[in-house]
């Protein structure tokens, strides 16, 4: 093209890249500046990144490992239900992790249904807390994303090779040979990797069901050096520790990451003519119906306790339910204003190397970068007082990695479908925006915009670092009910935390779906 | 009025080289064998390829260096000539400003240039709901709105029937003559340009000839053109 014909300008996304680096930069300088010359890494540092690398690796393992049959117990059978299954397994993702871990201790908590039945039968009782819990509560996020993952690639083989593999009669193991694990050996490294990521920054489900010497990630360590012991220097190793750790996987991760699509399981109906030995169905039935109780019983345990719960909800509830509303409103907007010019930089640029500014977010983590910027801060003001917008801030950087894998495919193909008509007719900048972008990539945009309100509503992260007894957002209210005991409190918070969770969700999700002809 | 200058676009092997006048209202149809360098010269005049040396002037005015918009041209290209989600009066209203925000005078404006091709009440009708002869409808209808000086054609009724796409062609003709508007169309059909074209501009492998009436130039083709046209 001529010069000046291109419709969009490289420069805002320009800007908001040096924007994020200079964000994740400044915490890092803040850190290091900090964490004196000569502190070395004792043995409880060890341990943490033992116990870190460790939870993340067995989650990521156990999640593949049991995604593997029920994604192909999925792609083979249809059962009634089955679309609206495959829809639940979105759930987890956009499912706030104290809510979740709420349900778990339901089912498998002391007084859980697990323990009676156990109980009833005679048999010793499990206990929930500790390494196997974090790990057990990970694998209930990631399993079903992981399913989902393995199910789509699944769904992209062509359906003549299912005919020819039918007209063939193969015996299973070898269309497991032929088909299957090509498949597999594509999708599941990507899989792996991604939960294995994502683990490694769990803060939330180690504070509440980890802790301790033999359960403590770092982002943990981060947070009790920080507010039981007011130690900056340490809280700053850790900080370092976890950049190194988490840094160095989400780069190795960013090239076998899998894309993520809108509709993660598409439901296009395949018709398969293997698989139809009877122990084979019902081995499949048996995966489907395990799978769906897993994810399902501690969702609905959340909603049957909630219920009971929402009677006796305190009015701190609700003030932090209006607090979380505005933090998840304040970082989808501050998602947008990042996303959508940075998206439109990489989509504009041949290479796509540039993603990799949008991983800093995941690979630095939350508790890393409040504690950085709690460190700039303090000198000058009240961290505290700031603790809404940091808040804000960080989740938008969190939510980035996943919104523009969402948005970049889409907003590259309206480019280049409309890019000379728009430079025909002189659109360009914000007038470019309205008139055809937002307008082209408007389900995915909803769909971006509705993760990120969902996962700043759930989030409990950084709050938990700066905030003091005052201010609370919803999940950390819900966290301080549940420290001090009061059972039915929490499980009524938790309905209304998944409540608001899912209508933020839901409403960007419904604006992204109005119908738009073409 | 349509000023070429030793105009020279290198695209990897092919070298395009024009040079060549076209007066004002003139409409001439751009006819040769295919990977000749017919779009290549329309989007170089478009500002959508770039240019290597030479200079293109519209109405006197030196146009090379301005961007698309800015050239006093309007261009329809052989498909995508509509946004989709946007309705027909949205697509034809930005033919008159590119921020969509139109005055009620504007509004009939947008009105009265779809009735004069034919799509009286679309205003709310989106472009998949409409065929295809009446997309190129309203396209056209943006270019009368545009007003410019130049129009080209990269083949926007190529998938348009015979007689639709003459149907087309002599809508074409009429809206330009109204406007006074210098036509530069491609065509692979010799019938298409005795029928609507004054001049033809034949372009053989990245070489641009010099614009001459059609008749002359059926009469008597040089000897490219006639191999061309294989008789």
């Amino acid at each position: 093209m001529a010069r000046g014909a291109q419709p969009i300008s490289r420069w805002p996304g320009i800007v908001a890249a040096v924007l994020i680096v200079a964000a994740v930069l400044a915490a890092f300088v803040a850190i290091f500046w900090r964490a004196e010359a000569g502190t070395g890494l004792r043995a409880a540092e060890w341990q943490a990144i033992r116990f870190t690398l460790w939870q993340a690796f067995f989650s990521a393992l156990i999640s593949v490992v049991l995604a593997v049959p029920v994604a192909r117990a999925l792609a083979r059978r249809r059962l009634p239900g089955h679309t609206l299954l495959i829809t639940l397994l979105g759930a987890p993702f956009i499912l706030p992790v104290i809510v979740a871990v709420m349900g778990l201790l339901t089912i498998f908590g002391r007084n859980g249904w697990l323990n009676a039945v156990l109980g009833a039968l005679g048999l010793p009782e499990v206990s929930i807390y500790g390494a196997h819990g974090v790990v057990l509560a990970h694998v209930f996020f990631n399993m079903p994303l992981a399913t989902r993952l393995i199910l789509q690639g699944w769904q992209a083989v062509p359906a003549e090779r299912f005919r020819l593999v039918g007209q063939l009669g193969l015996p299973p193991r070898v269309v497991f040979r032929t088909v299957e694990w090509p498949i597999l050996r594509q999708v599941v490294p990507g899989a792996f990797a991604l939960i294995f990521v994502l683990c490694l920054t769990s803060f939330a489900v180690a504070l509440t069901l980890g802790g301790g010497p033999r359960a403590t990630t770092i982002e943990l360590a981060i947070y009790q050096a920080f507010r039981f012991d007011f130690d900056l220097n340490r809280a700053a190793v850790l900080s370092l520790l976890q950049l190194c750790v988490a840094g160095s996987a989400a780069l190795v991760a960013l090239w076998v990451l899998p894309p993520l699509a809108v509709q993660g399981g598409q439901d296009r109906p395949l018709q398969r003519w293997d698989g139809k030995g009877a122990l084979i169905r019902s081995a499949d039935m048996l995966w489907i119906g395990a799978g769906a109780m897993f994810l399902l019983s501690p969702l609905l345990s959340v909603l049957l306790s909630g219920l009971i719960g929402l009677g006796q909800l305190p009015l701190s509830v609700w003030a932090a339910a209006w607090t979380s509303l505005w933090i998840a409103v304040l970082s989808t907007f501050m998602l947008l204003i990042l996303a959508l010019p940075l998206t439109a930089w990489l989509a504009l640029s041949k290479r796509g190397g540039g993603e990799g500014i949008t991983m800093l977010g995941l690979a630095a983590s939350p508790l890393m970068i409040g504690t950085g910027w709690f460190i700039l801060i303090y000198p000058f003001a009240d961290p505290q007082a700031l603790a809404l917008p940091i808040t804000a801030i960080v989740n938008a950087l969190m939510a980035l990695p996943f919104a523009v894998r969402i948005l970049l495919p889409p907003l590259r193909q309206a480019v280049t479908d409309h890019g000379r008509l728009s430079a025909a007719l002189g659109l360009r900048g914000l007038a470019m925006w309205r008139i055809v972008l937002v307008p082209r990539i408007r389900r995915p945009l909803g769909f971006a915009a509705g993760l990120t309100a969902a996962l700043s509503v759930g989030d409990l992260g950084v709050i938990a670092l700066f905030a003091d007894p005052d201010v609370a957002t919803l999940p950390l209210q819900m966290y301080r009910l549940m420290g001090s005991y009061r059972t039915d409190a929490a499980a009524g918070a938790a309905l209304v935390l998944l409540a608001l969770a899912l209508a933020v969700f839901w409403l960007c999700d419904a604006w992204g779906r109005r119908d738009v002809a073409g | 009025m349509l000023r070429v200058e030793d105009l020279k676009v290198q695209q990897g092997d092919f070298t395009l080289q024009a040079s060549f006048d076209v007066a004002r209202g003139r409409q001439v149809a751009v006819i040769g064998p295919s990977g000749a360098g017919k779009s290549t010269l329309l989007g170089a005049i478009g500002g959508f390829v770039p240019v290597q040396a030479g200079r293109i002037f519209v109405e006197d005015r030196d146009v090379t260096d301005a961007t698309p918009d800015q050239r006093g041209i309007a261009m329809l290209f052989q498909d995508g000539n509509l946004f989709p989600h946007l309705t027909l009066a949205q697509n034809v209203g930005l033919g008159l400003r590119p921020a969509l925000r139109l005055t009620a005078e504007e509004q009939a404006r947008v009105s009265a240039s779809l009735a004069r091709v034919g799509l009286q009440g679309f205003e709310d009708r989106r472009p998949g709901d409409i065929s295809g002869g009446q997309q190129s409808r309203a396209a056209l209808a943006r270019v009368l709105l545009q007003d410019r000086p130049v129009l080209l054609l990269d083949e926007p009724f190529a998938a348009l029937g015979p007689a639709l796409r003459s149907e087309m062609l002599d809508l074409t003709r009429d809206v330009a003559c109204e406007a006074q508007a210098t036509v530069l169309m491609i065509t692979h059909a010799p019938d298409d340009a005795r029928r609507v074209a004054d001049d033809l501009l034949f372009v053989d492998a990245g070489q641009v000839h010099t614009p001459r009436p059609v008749s002359e130039m059926m009469a008597d083709p040089p000897a490219g053109l006639r191999a061309y046209l294989g008789d």
